[in-house]
């Protein structure tokens, strides 16, 4: 179970005239094991800098991130890399290592970590590429891939030490629309079959209504609903409402 | 005005406190296991072998130059005999050590910092911490050390066919005596003078390769963040070898090397 308690990141400012902007606000949210949360929110909101708090890329202003008990924010590097091996994580971009084939990439892990051979290591490439519905691309270089094809590489780099806790980054965002379904119907099996958490991170409200067991609105750097796709799609609340619906005018706007 | 000069300390200081902290990561890392032999024998081939070409240019013309700009003035006093000995002893204590790192600065520093730049806007640096590798142990560490290996090495040879190069512009081309030339060039460089030349570089390789390599880490905003982390690198790496280049010397003399 992941726990984050009051957590507030700032970024500084590069002019003058600004103050500093805080981006995640004393934001409280519980992700429960075994289930998928989505969280949507605005582009630039503060969904990427949320997961990559709880990756411990970025390090938070204040608050807490609490992994099954333990405080990642607190860990020593070497210690929060021995945490990060329970993590997968779908980056927007795929950011497959563009130096490395396909294979190389889905192994990666399993090379630096694991004590695997060499065969043994290109037997689970293989199986986490099926898995992801691709074979016999693991010679092929990223650039040679289409993009959807390089966000099932990535899911498959992501899951390839078979984490406990998967993390997407906008996994349908800009993937045409049956891509990001394959892509959703990927997220789900892997739920069902790994039995993962997953924590979802998109502005795609089919993809959301999809997969999610719960989803959590992101405003102004905190969680302001949170209920199943059902309780979200009927909410009350007027910035949830425009922002499902897509409308312009609203209480939500420019910043 | 005050405020503006303010900030500017504070960047500035911070700066040279994030390096030195990248400095000190990146040695520490390097002494530990698992040593990355393939990550760096590509960095060292990328470094070294790719920068061949552009050392013995460097190296023959300045050579052929140097020679030849010191016999228009030294032939008026006839004293062209020495110039063996000045052309060999600025190739080895200055010139070869300085061209070579500012050369190897547009080469290769530029290549490191657009490579690194490229993988942090693409979110590959977050990708390789998400994998829970440390992007320091894996990119910077070979980087760092293919040019701290090779600097040295690529200055022996900027200085060796420097060397070729004013031999060849005043014996072949001004016509001096080449026992005469040889005798003085050879007895005036001792092997210290080389060795001065040499510490000069290992220093050169640790400033391209940390600097190359801090840009890079630190570069943002796409494919204009990388362009400008690219170009800041070799400005900021060459006006570091010079300014060192000359508080070295300095801890030379001192030292007396």
């Amino acid at each position: 179970m992941i726990t984050i308690r009051n957590l507030t990141k700032s970024f500084a400012c590069s002019t003058l005239t600004c103050d500093s902007n805080r981006v995640l606000d004393n934001l409280d949210l519980v992700v429960p094991d075994g289930q998928a949360t989505v969280i949507i929110g605005r582009s630039g909101c503060g969904k990427s800098v949320l997961l990559k708090h709880i990756m411990g890329i970025l390090k938070p202003d204040s608050g807490e991130i609490l992994i099954d008990g333990h405080d990642i924010t607190k860990l020593k590097a070497s210690e929060l890399n021995q945490e990060r091996k329970r993590f997968g994580m779908l980056f927007q971009g795929a950011a497959l290592f563009d130096s490395l084939t396909v294979g190389e990439n889905v192994g990666f892990s399993l090379r630096e970590h694991s004590n695997l051979s060499e065969g043994e290591i290109e037997e689970i490439v293989r199986e986490k590429l099926e898995l992801v519905g691709l074979g016999d691309v693991e010679d092929l270089r990223p650039a040679e891939l289409s993009g959807g094809m390089k966000k099932r590489v990535a899911l498959a780099r992501a899951i390839a030490m078979d984490p406990e806790i998967v993390l997407y980054d906008e996994p349908t965002t800009g993937v045409d629309p049956i891509t990001a379904d394959i892509i959703n119907s990927l997220i789900l099996s892997l739920q069902e079959r790994l039995k993962v958490t997953s924590l979802i991170v998109t502005h795609d409200m089919q993809s959301a209504y999809k997969i999610a067991d719960r989803i959590a609105m992101l405003y102004k750097g905190r969680i302001i609903e949170i209920g199943s796709g059902e309780e979200i799609r009927n909410t009350a609340n007027p910035i949830v409402r425009q922002f499902i619906s897509g409308a312009s005018q609203g209480p939500i706007t420019e910043n | 005005m005050l405020q503006i000069l303010g900030r500017r300390t504070v960047s500035a200081l911070t700066y040279l406190g994030e390096i030195s902290i990248l400095f000190a990561q990146t040695l520490s890392l390097a002494l530990r296991p698992p040593w990355r032999g393939k990550n760096l024998l590509s960095e060292m081939v990328n470094v070294g072998l790719l920068s061949l070409p552009v050392v013995i240019i460097t190296g023959a013309f300045t050579g052929m130059v140097l020679a030849l700009q010191s016999y228009y003035v030294l032939h008026k006093m006839t004293l062209e005999t020495v110039i063996g000995g000045l052309v060999n002893l600025s190739l080895a204590k200055e010139l070869g050590p300085v061209l070579t790192a500012l050369m190897l600065a547009g080469r290769v520093g530029a290549a490191i910092t657009a490579q690194v730049g490229t993988m942090k806007v693409t979110e590959q640096i977050d990708a390789l911490q998400s994998l829970a590798v440390n992007p320091v142990k894996y990119l910077v560490v070979p980087r760092f050390l293919a040019c701290l290996i090779l600097l040295p090495i690529l200055t022996i040879y900027t200085v060796f066919i420097g060397m070729l190069g004013g031999y060849i512009a005043s014996v072949k081309m001004m016509g001096i005596n080449a026992t005469f030339y040889l005798s003085i060039a050879l007895e005036r460089v001792a092997p210290h003078d080389i060795l001065n030349g040499l510490i000069k570089a290992l220093f050169f390789g640790m400033i391209i390769g940390i600097i190359a390599c801090h840009k890079g880490l630190t570069a943002r905003g796409g494919a204009e963040g990388v362009g400008r982390a690219t170009t800041g690198s070799v400005v900021t790496s060459c006006i570091l070898i010079l300014i060192a280049n000359f508080f070295i010397t300095i801890a030379l003399e001192i030292v007396n090397l």
